[in-house]
């Protein structure tokens, strides 16, 4: 059942429009060192995906090439009207007929100038409809790859460098149809075509008004590639100087407490200053260079102007062919310049496309087993078996060792221990956020690595420490993990959290926005949201991971006493430091090293004088 | 089950719902409530206010408009060239080359001084406008280290950080444009000066075609700029669901929303797809109609202009210039159309900036003030205190206690009595409504601010901490403190043993907020900070957060240390720090109501004693329903 959701709702990304070349963890945080073989095969790659639109890159193709042929005629036609008045004028032709020769010529530019509009809108229209399709494509594979890698890639991968990718890279990859290939495209049949009617016309004063080319392709090229690299080092600078303002805005009590201004407008000039260095010396880069381009463009321009005035006056060109020239090469101008955005758009393409890859072929550790099968509860029964694991950056030391430990329907655990001893991560693994390396954690006998995802994480849910809010209603965050409840049941499972009178005082009660850019909530009110969250799942499992520090004791006996029931019906697994917190619990394990030290009731526990004890008369005697 | 729920939400996507149920109470990237992008065209007060910014750029400004209007004046004197050169040195079977020679040489004069002037003036635009920028900033940034607490209590960091960056960079595009704009002006009428100069009645004709495009420009501008924004606002709304996808990836994961919010997130980036292929239709449909106006200007100069020639009335180099300046002239009107939209935005962020530049600063140092000295007694008094952020809600009422010094007291008190505000003014946060804060003798109000925060050290509640290593961090601003002096306070309070256990120990890099350390950890690196800063008077918000016991027993031993030979003032929490203090001090409702140490309360019977019985291990714990009980039997009694 699952693989069929895949193939109907993955329709737009399935795997074979992206490439499917699996690549170890984390390779594309390091993509600037690859070389020029990676570099191309990511073009190819992003090629490829542009031609999975056919129609519209063959009419941006075609209109492309039809563009450039009505680009060039145009000189050709405005020569042709100035000749067409010298004859006259020495009397070649009669005056109607002159005069009907120069309404022929100007009605053919009109048509040819308009087409010429018309087709370069197409072309750039569906140039830019490519990149947009496969903008598209990539955003929705980006998003679902980034939803289903595991825990532990999204442990190693910073959340900007990921946004970067989304946002930047894919912008990138982007616009790599219109202003790479297409460009190049246009660029290499104007000049090429316009070169050869200009050298066939006349050799010598065709190489002179081509004379520019190679210097302006040249020296666009050297500067685009010199302000990329200098903007990845400005956007460094400009992000060091939010920090410092940002930190300063959101610790701007700590700033006054320590009458810390002064220093603080010094932290600030010195981010302003390395940024505005920078700004400065990109104006530096570009001015001298686009400059230098225009100067070379009429220098160019001046000596056709020598040169072909000499022929005319030998006889040797007519003025109609001078004004072709030059008409041509005001034309060839601007086109030339953007040489240099072009081959920057390769750069940016190879770049981008490389990280954007890097991500998209990241294989995904924790995922559906081939024969994987839906999970059956009946009993409701937990089991760790042996149970060791080790992140894989660690991997020479286990952070959990051998665990053994089972807990029926209606049974509370609590795991006990000091900071880094872990707990969470012995939570973690019950809904396969991370596997195992040894043992088995086994639901009802089934080994949970055998069993759908989907179904495993629907019967296993974890109050997290530190709780996400979503921008949006308190409500659609309750109903977060059921977005089809009833709402006697939102109400229900916020009485229980004790979060219901708050929500109701609050503006616009279960409407109120919440989250980075709505009402913010206290630590413990976000705790009992995230509770409340939980409770609307009815899992089979309920994990609180140290989900009640930052709710004062009191509360969370309400909230202990309203879920009692609750707790009848699953596994209820309790992490704490807070001793009141979890002495209720059928079976406590103290935990150190990953491993468990002393198991058994908050009696047995005390009676045996061990760490446990240790902990309790700590805790009794600093309160 | 996965698949009903999608069917359903595909179902409820196509706004087809036959089974009658609810729409799902699922989003995926709120919608942003966007700021008015547009402000009236021009806003007197705006200009004048960025105008004072560029003031001292004046001579800068100077000399880039005038090598502006240099440049386009070389700009149209081209093509005036190329025309004298055809018509008076290229006769063809003429000997005299002196003409063309003449004619080569002012091309090379004017295309020299073309390039000199272009040079000059996009450097010194292009600086100038990234310094004002940056003054711009700086003069915010400045303002809002003295404005009031309360405004930026009221102001989140994140609308703030949008002034000194958005507001401002669009600010960029506003100066630089201006200044273009004076030579896009120049440009226009030098080239309809021209044309009309070379022959009147041919410049006349060719030149109707300008207003066609000017019309054109009108009717589809703001139509192109609603597409445009409309691409805009999708793109921002489908980044902000990556983003969200990205930070809530372990509650999406342990949720299992993956398939929802796939479902979802396909509308938005479906949306942004189609918004920016209407924006694109927008922004090409120009090619065709410049192109064609283009043609018929040159078609029309051709038909005209050439039976003009052929009557001898001008010259054919006429006709060559012509075609120079119909290619340039619509350029003009493209960006000045385009500038009346930047303006319009422009002005819409600089009213905003103007908002940050005038916050009012509440507490300013007097005239007269003066530097608390380091010998002063380190004694705390509050007279006859009456505070409240609102006047007519008064937060203190008729306060006044005295904290001796090298005395540590301790604040208690239900949630709301007041406890944090007097803190506050300790330090000066705000000025009192009546009665006096006086600090070592002094009026906190005679006193210069820079010299009471060096003698009055403060522990908030929640420990900030800066990206930076964290010796950066202890020391802050005490730049003059050693590396031993840093390390010693480490020590005192408990933080060196963890700090050496750091990959680079105190050279190690904090994350963002410190986000790598534990909050207990954290907590201990702000004691140690406060140490460091070496004041008189300490006044300490102690955390309510649960800690591992552990740590809490750290923390404690370092408050001890913390408060030797100081003057300290707690707010305190946890019984523990109540019952090591010289004395307690009870507020409730913004006034004093006990006063003594505990045992003296406990034998008073009072609401600290009751509150105390209560037997919970802070009185944070206490639940609303007690508390507001022994409030009622202690005003009963």
């Amino acid at each position: 059942m699952h693989r069929k959701r895949n193939s109907v709702w993955n329709t737009p990304v399935s795997s074979d429009a992206i490439g499917s070349a699996t690549k170890p963890l984390n390779s594309f945080t390091h993509v600037e060192a690859a070389g020029w073989g990676r570099g191309l095969s990511t073009l190819l790659r992003i090629t490829r995906m542009n031609l999975r639109h056919p129609w519209q890159v063959a009419f941006a193709i075609g209109s492309t090439l039809v563009a450039v042929i009505l680009q060039l005629l145009i000189p050709k036609l405005l020569g042709q009207a100035v000749d067409q008045t010298q004859t006259a004028i020495r009397g070649g032709v009669t005056g109607a007929a002159a005069e009907q020769a120069l309404w022929i010529s100007a009605l053919l530019l009109l048509a040819v100038s308009a087409l010429r509009g018309l087709v370069t809108m197409m072309q750039n229209y569906f140039a830019e409809a490519v990149g947009h399709h496969v903008a598209y494509e990539l955003r929705l594979a980006c998003y679902e790859k980034i939803q289903r890698l595991s825990f532990s890639f999204h442990d190693h991968v910073h959340s900007g460098d990921l946004i970067t990718i989304g946002l930047l890279d894919l912008e990138g990859v982007r616009m790599y149809f219109s202003t790479a290939l297409v460009r190049a495209l246009l660029l290499t049949m104007l000049i090429g075509i316009g070169a050869y009617m200009l050298i066939s016309t006349d050799p010598v004063l065709g190489l002179v008004a081509l004379s520019f080319v190679p210097f302006v392709a040249w020296r666009s090229s050297v500067t685009q590639l010199r302000l990329r690299a200098t903007w990845l080092d400005l956007q460094e600078r400009v992000s060091v100087l939010s920090r410092v303002m940002e930190e300063n805005l959101g610790g701007i009590r700590v700033v006054r407490a320590f009458a810390a201004q002064a220093y603080e407008m010094l932290k600030f000039d010195r981010a302003s200053k390395s940024a505005l260095d920078l700004a400065h010396d990109r104006v530096d880069i570009y001015v001298p260079n686009t400059s230098a381009m225009t100067l070379s463009f009429f220098f160019a321009m001046g000596l056709v102007l020598w040169i072909g005035g000499n022929k005319i006056i030998a006889g040797e060109i007519s003025v109609g062919t001078l004004a072709t020239f030059l008409t041509f090469m005001t034309i060839l101008q601007m086109p030339v310049r953007q040489i240099g955005l072009m081959v920057n758009a390769f750069a940016r393409a190879s770049t981008c496309g490389s990280r954007l890859f890097g991500l998209l072929d990241q294989d995904i550790t924790i995922r559906d087993a081939p024969d994987a099968r839906p999970l059956e509860i009946s009993e409701g029964t937990l089991r760790f078996d042996n149970v060791s694991f080790a992140y894989p950056s660690t991997e020479t030391r286990p952070i959990v060792k051998n665990i053994n430990f089972e807990a029926r329907r209606g049974e509370t655990i609590a795991i006990v221990g000091p900071p880094g001893s872990g707990k969470s991560t012995m939570a973690h693994l019950i809904p396969r956020f991370y596997d195992v390396i040894e043992g088995a954690i086994t639901l009802d006998g089934q080994d949970i690595r055998k069993v759908t995802l989907a179904t495993l994480r629907k019967a296993v849910a974890v109050v997290q420490q530190d709780a996400f809010l979503f921008t949006t209603t308190i409500e659609n965050n309750i109903a977060y993990g059921d977005p089809w409840a009833k709402e006697q049941r939102i109400e229900r499972a916020s009485e229980s959290a004790q979060l219901h009178n708050y929500i109701l005082g609050l503006p616009a009660g279960y409407e109120t926005v919440v989250g980075e850019r709505g009402v913010s909530l206290s630590g413990g009110q976000r705790q009992r949201l995230t509770i409340a969250r939980t409770m609307m799942l009815r899992p089979s499992v309920v994990v609180f991971d140290d989900s009640t520090a930052a709710i004062d004791a009191a509360t969370e006996q309400r909230i202990r006493a309203a879920m009692r029931r609750f707790a009848k019906e699953r596994v209820t697994i309790i992490i704490a430091h807070r001793l009141s917190s979890l002495m209720h619990a059928d079976q406590i394990l103290f935990v150190d090293n990953g491993e468990i030290v002393e198991r058994g009731t908050h009696e047995e526990l005390l009676a045996k004088r061990g760490r446990y004890k240790a902990l309790y008369d700590l805790q009794m005697r600093s309160e | 089950m996965a698949q009903e729920d999608a069917d359903e939400l595909e179902g409820e996507r196509n706004n087809v719902r036959d089974d009658g149920r609810r729409p799902p109470r699922a989003v995926v990237g709120s919608h942003r409530i966007e700021e008015e992008m547009f402000g009236r065209a021009f806003d007197q007060n705006v200009i004048r206010r960025i105008w004072a910014f560029a003031r001292p750029y004046k001579a800068k400004l100077f000399i880039s408009v005038s090598a502006l209007l240099i440049f386009t004046g070389t700009q149209l004197l081209i093509p005036l060239i190329i025309r004298y050169a055809i018509d008076h040195g290229m006769a063809p079977g003429g000997i005299d080359h002196s003409y063309l020679l003449a004619a080569a040489g002012a091309f090379l004069l004017a295309i020299l001084v073309n390039f000199a002037a272009g040079y000059t003036q996009e450097t010194v635009v292009g600086k100038t406008a990234e310094n004002v920028l940056f003054d711009i900033r700086r003069a915010m940034f400045a303002r809002l280290q003295r404005v009031s607490l309360s405004f930026m209590d009221k102001t989140e960091v994140g609308r703030l950080m949008s002034r000194l960056q958005g507001d401002v960079n669009s600010m960029h595009e506003f100066l630089e444009n201006s200044l273009y704009s004076v030579g896009d002006i120049a440009l226009l009428f030098g080239i309809v000066f021209v044309m009309l100069w070379l022959d009147f009645r041919l410049g006349l004709v060719t030149l109707s075609v300008l207003p066609i495009l000017f019309i054109v420009r009108i009717f589809w501008l703001p139509r192109a700029r609603d597409a445009f924004m409309a691409a805009h606002e999708t793109n921002s709304v489908a980044n902000g669901a990556l983003a969200e996808a990205i930070h809530g990836v372990r509650t999406v994961q342990s949720m299992e929303r993956q398939q929802v919010n796939f479902i979802l997130y396909d509308d938005k980036a479906h949306a942004n797809l189609r918004t920016h292929l209407i924006a694109a239709k927008y922004a090409q449909v120009m090619v065709p109609i410049v192109d064609g106006l283009t043609g018929l200007a040159m078609a029309v100069v051709i038909v005209v202009g050439g039976s003009m020639i052929m009557n001898g009335r001008i010259d054919v180099g006429v006709l060559v210039a012509y075609l120079f300046y119909i290619q340039r002239f619509f350029d003009p009107i493209r960006s000045l159309t385009l500038q009346y939209s930047i303006m319009q935005r422009a002005m819409a962020s600089g009213k905003r900036l103007t908002d940050v530049l005038d916050v009012k600063i509440d507490v300013q140092d007097k005239p007269d003030a003066r530097a608390l000295s380091p010998e002063m007694d380190g004694s705390v008094e509050f007279r006859n205190v009456t505070f409240g952020y609102n006047p007519n809600h008064p937060v203190l009422k008729n306060v006044s206690f005295r904290v001796h010094p090298g005395e540590t007291v301790a604040l208690v008190g239900p949630t709301g009595s007041g406890k944090s505000s007097a803190m506050a003014l300790v330090h000066r946060f705000y000025d009192v409504q009546q009665g006096q804060v006086l600090v070592g003798g002094h009026d906190v109000r005679d006193l210069t601010q820079e010299s009471l925060g060096r003698q009055v050290a403060m522990v908030l509640q929640e420990p900030f901490l800066f990206t930076g290593t964290v010796f950066d961090n202890i020391r802050y601003h005490k730049t003059e403190a050693t590396r031993d002096k840093v390390i010693e306070a480490a020590k005192a309070v408990g933080a060196h043993d963890f700090i050496m256990s750091l990959a680079d120990g105190y050279e190690a890099q904090l994350g963002e907020r410190g986000g790598n350390l534990s909050l207990g950890q954290r907590q201990l690196i702000s004691f140690a900070r406060a140490l460091v800063a070496d004041a008189k008077i300490l006044v300490l918000d102690e955390a309510t957060a649960n800690i591992d016991s552990y740590t809490e027993m750290l923390i404690q031993k370092a408050l001890i240390k913390l408060l030797e030979g100081r003057t300290g003032l707690v707010i305190a929490h946890r019984l523990a720090t109540v019952r090591g203090a010289d004395r307690i001090i009870v507020l409730q409702n913004g006034q004093v109501i006990e006063t003594g140490n505990h045992d003296q309360l406990m034998a008073a019977g009072g609401l600290y004693s009751k509150l105390y019985n209560l037997n919970y291990a802070s009185f944070d714990d206490i639940p609303e329903e007690e508390l507001d009980a022994s409030a009622q039997a202690d005003s009963q009694t």
